[in-house]
């Protein structure tokens, strides 16, 4: 136990903590440049997105050596380096959006990349975490950075509302996620997920303790991934923090707060499943009807989006409710799959948005094929993927999820989640008809002052990886199974 | 020596009366009080619970939650004082410009 607990092991927290030491040396550069005269300093973001960089190659080279840290209660396998892996490419698509964006928004650019990479960092800590008390820990990490992210604007009403919205709510959903995980504490008398697995297939674990617990821990984790019925400050939320910042938001706390949730469920409590699989798969058909019936009658691209997102998050925890291999696998491509398009989405949003606005109306797209062809079919690319249609990531994401959910014997999970797709592509679709055969109004252009190359970057590799996913699901498929590593050994050895 | 179940009981009726303040009050500050005494009585919970077990787990999480409460302040304040330099107001029927 002595030799044990000094033994300090950081390699499964090594990619998180290159994150925390970017975030540092960019609040440094910030510092030393404070004087400068450019006042954009669009260096900081090249800064920023080295740092992530720099750590998804950590995180590639450490797959293959699996890690525990602090005697178990983090861990790095396959499945956190999947997450670490869709959690960076949001960062670095983030910070490409941000370039020209932010400075508009809020002069402290410095601070700025510095909480996207900690809230990053939180993020890929949750992916790693085998422990309440890590999990707790992480989660304020990452929500304490976003609800300062999301109130970046403070001269804007609606972003300052924004943050209020979300720091109370996400404090009050906080509460009762301790509050779950001191009783799974009390019915088990550990906070290591595989003690609790072990104290309950011993039967020493206190039933109403832990069901009441696990119950809590559910809204806590609702919270975060705005399932139905905890969903309700998402819209808001989503429509008044600054563009880039939702985006990331949508990406990464589903994520992370995914991570936790399979390994709680499928690690800790993997002999209730009887019990938590019935809550969870109630919640998703919940989470993806109400969130698609709500995104039908939006105008606001960004609130359409949220309810969008709300949707996506039921979809992604119909995979998590089977706890078999396929429906885990399932939701990690989603993830990554929803990252890309979803990114894509919101650069369009930013590229619709006039000066000194955070939202625009869909109307704006009318007939726009017209204007801006290119634009137009990229955004037809990202909008087909999120309603699912083949041959996009979208769409292979929605077959992996429902077939393991008819593999697990779901399948009337899988045939409210088809439903949900047919409802989900009406509303994406009709944006789509209207791009080519609206007539072009007034409202029809895209600010000029927003194309800018980074943003045409982040645009073209969303487009790139919707579509490479979508036609070499495989790829990812086998990242995540054999680990990065087994891919490029095999790669090579083909040659 | 004091059974668990009391303290449990005590930190089950402060976690509510702390739940229902945040539900029925309308000044963000009583609010954020009321978050507070959330937790505060979960950390009574973890350590009933820690000294029912006998082991260290749980008083360790109470200095995690209390780090945690700590940060959530200091961020909520400053959303809070940011919002009312907008809106001039800490009553939260005035976050209304969207719909809640």
């Amino acid at each position: 136990m002595n030799s044990a607990a000094l033994n300090l092991d950081l390699t499964a927290l090594l990619p998180a903590l290159g994150m925390v030491v970017a975030a540092a040396a960019v609040l440094l550069l910030d510092l030393v440049n404070r004087g400068g005269r450019a006042p954009t300093r669009p260096w900081l973001s090249w800064g920023a997105l080295a740092g992530v960089l720099v750590t998804a190659a950590l995180s590639i080279w450490l797959i293959g050596q699996p890690a525990a840290s602090f005697q178990g209660m983090a861990v790095h396998d396959e499945r956190a380096q999947a997450l670490n892996l869709v959690v960076l490419t949001g960062a670095a698509l983030t910070i490409l959006l941000s370039v020209r964006y932010i400075p508009n928004v809020n002069s402290q650019t410095g601070e700025y990349y510095g909480l996207i990479l900690l809230v990053s960092a939180g993020m890929m800590v949750m992916g790693s975490a085998t422990d309440l008390m890590v999990v707790f820990l992480a989660l304020e990490i990452f929500s304490l950075g976003l609800y300062i992210l999301a109130g970046l604007r403070r001269n804007d009403r609606r972003s300052s509302e924004a943050a209020m919205k979300y720091f109370l709510l996400g404090a009050f959903a906080s509460a009762f996620f301790v509050y779950g995980a001191a009783f799974v504490y009390g019915a088990t008398g550990s906070t290591r997920f595989d003690l609790i697995g072990d104290a309950l297939l011993a039967g020493r674990a206190d039933p109403l303790l832990l069901s009441a617990g696990a119950a809590l821990l559910i809204a806590g984790f609702g919270f975060k991934v705005s399932l139905v019925p905890f969903h309700m400050w998402t819209p808001d939320v989503y429509q008044g923090a600054p563009t880039p910042v939702t985006a990331f938001m949508s990406i990464g706390t589903k994520a992370a707060a995914f991570a936790a949730f399979y390994r709680f469920f499928t690690g800790a409590l993997a002999t209730e499943q009887a019990s938590w699989g019935m809550a969870l798969a109630i919640l998703a058909a919940l989470t993806m009807t109400l969130g698609n019936l709500a995104a039908l009658r939006q105008s606001s691209l960004k609130r359409l989006l949220a309810y969008s997102s709300i949707a996506h998050a039921g979809y992604i925890l119909v995979g998590l409710t089977t706890a078999a291999a396929p429906g885990i696998d399932g939701a990690l491509y989603y993830l990554i799959a929803y990252a890309f398009m979803n990114m894509g989405a919101f650069a369009v949003v930013i590229l619709l948005e006039r000066q000194g606005e955070m939202d625009a109306l869909g109307s704006r797209l009318n007939g726009i094929a017209r204007r801006q062809p290119m634009l137009a079919l990229l955004a037809t690319i990202f909008l087909f993927s999120l309603a699912g249609v083949p041959p996009f990531a979208g769409f292979f994401a929605k077959f992996y999820v429902f077939a393991a959910a008819v593999q697990g014997g779901w399948s009337w999970l899988a045939a409210i989640a088809m439903l949900n797709s047919a409802i989900g592509a009406w509303y994406y679709l009709r944006i789509v008809v209207n791009m080519y055969f609206a007539e072009p109004t007034a409202e029809t252009r895209i600010e000029a002052q927003q194309l800018s190359v980074p943003l045409t970057v982040t645009l073209s590799l969303a487009a790139v990886f919707t579509v490479a996913l979508g036609v070499l699901p495989w790829v990812w498929t086998e990242l995540v199974q054999s680990g990065l590593v087994g891919v490029f050994v095999g790669g090579l050895a083909a040659r | 020596m004091v059974p668990t179940s009391y303290y449990l009981i005590l930190s089950a009726i402060i976690f509510v009366v702390g739940a229902v303040g945040v539900l029925g009050r309308r000044n963000a500050l009583i609010i954020v009080m009321c978050v507070e005494m959330m937790l505060n009585s979960v950390n009574l919970t973890l350590i009933a619970f820690a000294r029912q077990w006998d082991n260290l787990n749980g008083q360790v999480f109470v200095f995690l939650v209390m780090a945690v409460a700590a940060a959530e302040v200091a961020v909520g304040l400053a959303i809070l004082i940011a919002h009312y330099h907008q809106s001039k107001s800490t009553n939260i029927d005035d976050v209304n410009v969207m719909k809640w």
